[in-house]
């Protein structure tokens, strides 16, 4: 029954589309509705009333917060943000300028972090309670709960001040070898990846255990087959959905981390945009970034449940 | 009755340690069993219940706990004293940990921070952890209703990620203690809550819920006393997790310059004064990252400890 798998995936994409309409009302909430009058704020606390209620409704915020919260949101899904409020250049495009370094940033660090950390993950869940297992498990419990900003400083006090072999800043504008993208990437990447990779082999380790425990497992151990053949053969199919989900969420992760490394490498990404943005409470241009960044986590989150839909035989094929 | 614990979103905070729900969930069918015999030796007992790392990691948060209360009383000298005019200086006598960017003792400035790093972590993990559990049992307790748009608002909460979450507050509200705390703890709200929620479903579902209810218990009082008490130890070791992600989300938005406003400073801000001493290797830049490390590893080594021995101890007790 194919319809039951398409079914399922047309559920989920309801609920991606469900979530991020609550997002955007939240967000709207928080920085349209509460910060209080802009246009009271705009002209100072001399103005006179009518000129008040005069930019109030030349703003438009006399009308029902119901009605601004849905014109706004009309504009938002046409892709029209506004204006930025610092230097008047449409957000949408300051956006476009910015998303793909930092999807770059993003796609480098995963291409690095999810061949280690898997690699990282099922090993340790291979030769659980063996040294090997232990030790890793400190390191990455350690690794999850370091700061950011501590490996970068570190990364840089060691490649760049100490050895000099790394530049300290990212200067995209820079790059024009292959030669010269590493050197610019590798501090940010390096960063990113580390708390990446002790959270997702982390995860990879509990979705292996999980299997590793199913009476199948049991079951090919008793037949006679190696340790390697019942790891790759019988385990890592079925942990392919949890593992997909490990990572998806793992990357997550890098919403968050990427703001502090942009910033401390100077790094010209849409979280550094949006940190400006925040510094000079720039509304239009915080409530852009961050639409932007609830979709693509929503939208990573809803490939790591496709993931999974898809990877279970079960539902797919019956 | 039977609803499901887990809906399609999930939290990278839920997983992240590989304790998995339903592991937490099976330690708790199984009920606690009274000690019997005669009591052992206090040491016997904290050797039975720590590791090596889990000692370590009770030291080091005992440690800062105690720093925390009675910091400025052992620091040296006054928090803005400017004591030196040596900017940046390493080690030595009088300065233990050098000085910072204006000459100030190092040693005092953090000893000063610990109060605002620990004690906002310690009052924004609370908020976040008793409001979750309420919202979670109140989920769990009452009808199909309120459950879903309960679990709709958090998972729409929860695909905010913390970071972009607190940097919109913030823009809108500006940073100040009470909004940093608010902050810290609306981000964890929904991550106490998810966590709490599907503890107490599945508590829900057992005998001696089921026989309260058939006795006509009302809905308070089985949440009170038949589900609450279940949940107190793994929603302990939760408090200590998320305790952890919002000293890292405070710190890093100190180091952003968007959390505690000078002339206070907590850790993070401590790292951003210094951070141009990087380039000649300043301990001032080093050291409160070093601190924030020292506190988060040691608050994980310690709940990883609690919830593999806490385990053990049950099922040797049997």
């Amino acid at each position: 029954m194919k319809a039951h798998a398409s079914r399922l995936i047309a559920a989920r994409l309801g609920l991606a589309l469900l979530t991020l309409l609550i997002v955007s009302a939240v967000v709207f909430g928080i920085t349209g509705l509460l910060p209080g009058d802009a246009a009271q704020q705009a002209l100072g606390q001399a103005a006179t009333p009518e000129a008040v209620t005069a930019l109030r409704h030349q703003f438009g915020l006399d009308q029902p917060a119901l009605q601004r919260y849905f014109e706004w949101l009309y504009l938002v899904v046409s892709g029209n943000f506004g204006t930025s409020l610092s230097n008047s250049l449409p957000v949408s495009q300051l956006i476009a300028t910015r998303l793909p370094n930092s999807l770059m940033l993003a796609g480098l660090t995963a291409l690095v972090s999810v061949p280690v950390a898997l690699f990282i993950g099922i090993s340790s869940a291979m030769f659980r309670g063996s040294l090997l297992d232990r030790v890793l498990n400190v390191l990455t419990l350690s690794t999850v709960a370091v700061p950011e900003f501590l490996i970068a400083t570190i990364a840089v006090l060691v490649f760049a001040v100490k050895l000099r072999w790394l530049p300290a800043l990212s200067y995209l504008s820079e790059v024009s070898s292959f030669g010269g993208l590493l050197r610019i990437y590798a501090m940010p990447v390096m960063t990113l990846c580390c708390v990446l990779v002790a959270q997702m082999a982390r995860m990879t380790r509990a979705a292996v255990l999980d299997q590793l425990n199913a009476s199948y497992v049991e079951m090919a151990i008793l037949k006679g087959a190696s340790p390697m053949r019942v790891v790759l053969r019988h385990v890592l199919p079925n942990t392919i959905g949890p593992i997909a989900n490990a990572v998806a969420l793992s990357l997550s992760y890098l919403f968050g981390g990427v703001v502090i490394v942009e910033s401390i490498f100077n790094y010209p990404g849409l979280a550094s945009l949006m940190v400006d943005a925040v510094t000079n409470r720039d509304m239009p241009l915080v409530q852009g970034c961050v639409m932007v960044f609830c979709a693509a986590y929503l939208l990573l989150v809803l490939i790591a449940d496709l993931a999974q839909i898809v990877s279970n035989p079960r539902l797919r094929q019956r | 009755m039977n609803r499901p614990a887990n809906s399609s979103i999930h939290h990278p905070g839920t997983e992240l340690y590989d304790m998995g729900l339903d592991e937490i969930v099976s330690d708790l069918a199984v009920p606690e069993p009274e000690l019997a015999g005669p009591k052992p030796g206090v040491l016997k007992r904290l050797h039975r219940r720590f590791s090596v790392l889990g000692l370590i990691g009770l030291v080091l948060v005992v440690f800062w706990l105690i720093i925390a209360v009675i910091g400025p009383w052992i620091a040296p000298y006054k928090s803005g004293a400017l004591s030196s005019v040596d900017v940046f200086a390493g080690s030595s006598h009088a300065f233990l940990l050098g000085t910072d960017y204006l000459g100030r003792d190092m040693l005092s400035r953090i000893l000063y921070g610990t109060r605002y790093t620990v004690g906002l972590a310690l009052a924004a993990a609370l908020m976040a952890s008793l409001i979750g559990t309420f919202f979670g049992l109140i989920a769990a307790v009452s009808g199909r209703w309120v459950d879903e748009i309960l679990s709709r608002l958090f998972d729409a909460l929860i695909s905010i990620p913390s970071k972009v979450l607190a940097l919109v507050v913030i823009a809108a509200f500006g940073s100040s203690i009470p909004m940093l705390m608010g902050v810290a703890a609306l981000a964890y709200i929904p991550g106490a809550f998810r966590i709490s929620r599907s503890l107490a479903v599945n508590l829900m579902t057992l005998e001696y819920v089921q026989v309260a209810r058939a006795r006509g218990e009302r809905l308070f009082y089985i949440a009170r006393v038949e589900v609450l008490p279940n949940m107190i130890h793994p929603m302990l070791a939760d408090f200590g997790l998320r305790f952890v992600f919002i000293v890292l989300l405070l710190s890093g938005l100190s180091f952003l310059g968007l959390g505690v406003q000078p002339p206070n400073a907590d850790w993070g801000s401590l790292v951003r004064e210094n951070i141009g001493g990087l380039a000649e290797g300043a301990l001032a830049v080093m050291m409160p990252a070093i601190a924030i490390a020292t506190l988060t590893i040691g608050v994980n080594l310690l709940i990883d400890n609690l919830r593999r021995r806490g385990g053990r101890g049950q099922g040797a007790a049997q």
